[in-house]
């Protein structure tokens, strides 16, 4: 994973609420078997419509999102965040995200960075005045500074780590083989294996 | 002080604690894989030269991309035709049993692994799709994960994971007839919203839940990720144990005896405190349905579309106004007037033989209305079978429906069971989201016995409204 201190680009506003993984990427697109693809499918539906924010230059060379409440809902595709990764987006600003989705993002070096609502809207005012205009999201101070003014965000210190110094979760994991194996040793005899059974 | 019952199952699943703001490293006693979250996770192994830790902890079926008919021919869509191939490459070559189509327990991973017995109390279960909170019904600690999570749980059988917070969801008194789990989940999800059970495991408790089956009990865990909770859990009692007895994977002789003893111990302590409590009235519920573009967006099928204006919350206002547009609806039109095209009876939330049992006495010596298509999909081949048993496949023939094989079908529309741009469903299934079972396509989501008596009438009805 490729560590992110901190980005700079065009900053792009989602007025919607409830962005759920189905609207992120639906799920006809979701029968690839790699990891890469997937931006054809990102926001398949909405962008059929030429209102669409993607669709207006300068917003369709975007790489922060700033979305709605409860952005990621539903699903646990991890194709979303290959999705909205795989057209250019770095980071996505919300003032609430989907708990998987969340997980999801952090393991891939999506920022999903949790600001107020009164922030996502001063910074939806900021994007729309002048589209086109930059947003820079500092990983190491926790803000997102748009124009003249700056936001703080929230996200979990343990994620912030990994992401600053893009680390491998199973290699992490791996470094604790030896209490694994010592509590795979005490666990019950009555836990059923998947090993097929007679009859 | 007392622990919750979802504080007990963690605790006793911690490989290692957490310092500082490191996760705890939590041990995975039941991995369920399926073709669509899984193919990227066994590159990943192959990648790095890992092998599957516990292939006798880990089973895959195959239900996403499936048709439900002419199962027996290869699938039509090149796509997914690959995507089910590449699980049976993978699963041979790491050694993981696979249920693939065709076999006789093959069907959704979360009917699967109940009927089954591999499902039981006090077990942490994940599997790569967000209804796996399903399996809470049985005071299983069980919740959805991404595909990088899938490759760490197939590589170390572990999962780094923060503490979540717990909320009581407690339902007293008795449900009046004609009032289901899938009516609870509903009202549930429409009072705390889709959010409100972000970073939280709900509890399900009082006396309505603990009279539900484990069937029911599963209906309103699976849709706890509706909320927004990737968990819910409802503590083990006689009904589960009663249920777990002699199925193929569950303990026997002494060791059922041992496994009842502990199972006894998973409750929450009289002294426990949750985060968060919410109480609800059975006798209140009434049958429910939705009217939006997400599942928080429902009401009692009495009421009325509601009207975007007279919501005061700006974000939810706009949210309301979207949906109305998306869904065709006008504010005022009585929910019961609302005509359907397709009624889809089926899903991980409601295609169990007690759903379908409920559908089919509903729909018994009546017909499916004139224009109106309505697809029976079995939640597994098993259920499939003792529907048949019980002669119920005759009574959805007779009455009009579609009978067919096992999947995920048309509850999110991957394999050809989709609905038509502009074309609106009352549906069992878990999600009304935009497109959700099709491009374009409308959702209404309904009870078992909400879907039957709609399919009779053409409108959003209950098994009341039929003469």
């Amino acid at each position: 994973m490729e560590p992110f201190t901190t980005h700079t680009g065009v900053g792009v506003p989602l007025r919607r609420s409830n962005v759920d993984t189905d609207q992120i990427i639906p799920a006809v697109y979701l029968k690839r078997v790699s990891r890469t693809g997937f931006a054809d499918g990102l926001f398949a539906a909405w962008r059929a419509d030429a209102d669409f924010v993607l669709n207006a230059e300068p917003y369709r060379s975007g790489s922060v999102l700033v979305a709605g409440p409860d952005f990621g809902t539903g699903s646990s595709r991890e194709h979303a965040v290959w999705a909205l990764a795989d057209y250019g987006f770095r980071v996505v600003v919300s003032s609430r995200f989907a708990d998987i989705f969340r997980g999801n993002a952090g393991k891939q070096g999506l920022l999903a960075a949790q600001c107020e609502q009164s922030d996502v809207e001063r910074l939806w005012r900021a994007l729309e005045a002048e589209p086109g205009v930059e947003v820079t999201v500092d990983l190491r101070e926790k803000t997102v500074r748009a124009k003249d003014f700056a936001v703080p965000f929230a996200i979990d210190d343990y994620t912030r780590w990994r992401l600053l110094e893009g680390l491998d979760d199973i290699a992490l994991t791996l470094r604790h083989s030896a209490e694994v194996d010592a509590f795979e040793r005490a666990r019950p005899s009555w836990l059923p294996t998947t090993q097929s059974v007679a009859g | 002080m007392g622990r919750t019952l979802a504080e007990k199952v963690w605790d006793a699943h911690v490989v290692r604690r957490g310092d500082g703001d490191e996760p705890d490293l939590l041990y995975i006693d039941l991995h369920l894989v399926h073709e669509v979250t899984s193919p990227q996770a066994f590159d990943g192994l192959r990648a790095a030269g890992r092998p599957v830790r516990r292939p006798d902890l880990t089973i895959a079926t195959e239900d996403h991309n499936v048709p439900t008919v002419g199962v027996d021919l290869p699938i039509a869509d090149p796509v997914s035709r690959t995507q089910v191939e590449t699980l049976r490459r993978n699963c041979a070559e790491f050694g993981v049993r696979l249920h693939p189509m065709g076999d006789a327990e093959q069907g959704i991973v979360h009917v699967v692994g109940p009927q089954l017995g591999l499902t039981q109390p006090g077990m942490t279960v994940v599997c790569g799709d967000s209804h796996t909170s399903t399996h809470g019904a049985f005071g299983a600690l069980a919740f959805g994960i991404g595909t990088s999570e899938v490759e760490h749980v197939l590589a170390t059988q572990t999962l780094p994971l923060r503490p979540f917070r717990t909320m009581a969801i407690t339902v007293d008194g008795r449900l009046r007839p004609g009032v289901t789990a899938k009516d609870v989940i509903l009202a549930v999800i429409a009072r705390i919203g889709t959010g409100g059970g972000q970073g939280y495991v709900l509890e399900y408790r009082g006396s309505a839940i603990e009279s539900l089956s484990v069937e029911a009990r599963m209906t309103i865990c699976n849709m706890s990720i509706e909320a927004g909770a990737r968990a819910g859990m409802i503590a083990p009692d006689e009904t589960t144990f009663e249920y777990l007895r002699g199925r193929p994977h569950a303990p026997t002789g002494a060791e059922w005896d041992a496994a009842v003893e502990y199972w006894r111990t998973l409750r929450t302590d009289p002294d426990a405190v949750f985060d968060r409590e919410i109480r609800l009235d059975a006798e209140e519920l009434t049958p429910f349905v939705t009217w939006g573009t997400n599942p928080g967006q429902g009401l009692p099928l009495a009421e009325r579309v509601p009207d975007p204006t007279r919501i005061a919350d700006e974000v939810e206002r706009v949210a309301a106004e979207k949906a109305l547009a998306y869904m065709g609806l006008n504010p005022g039109t009585p929910l019961r007037e609302i005509g359907v095209d397709t009624v889809f009876l089926g899903s991980c939330t409601n295609g169990r033989i007690e759903d379908l049992r409920a559908a089919a006495d509903v729909l018994r010596g009546r017909r499916v209305a004139e224009g109106v298509r309505m697809l029976v999909v079995p939640g597994s081949m098993r259920v499939r079978a003792q529907a048949e048993h019980e002669g119920l496949h005759e009574v959805f023939l007779a009455a009009g429906a579609e009978w067919r094989s096992a999947g995920c079908s048309m509850c999110l529309g991957m394999n050809p069971d989709q609905l038509r741009p502009g074309e609106r469903s009352a549906s069992t299934s878990n999600r009304n989201f935009e497109g959700r079972q099709g491009k374009g396509g409308r959702t209404h989501l309904v009870s078992p016995l909400v879907a039957a008596a709609t399919a009779v009438r053409g409108t959003l009805s209950s098994p009341e409204d039929l003469d």
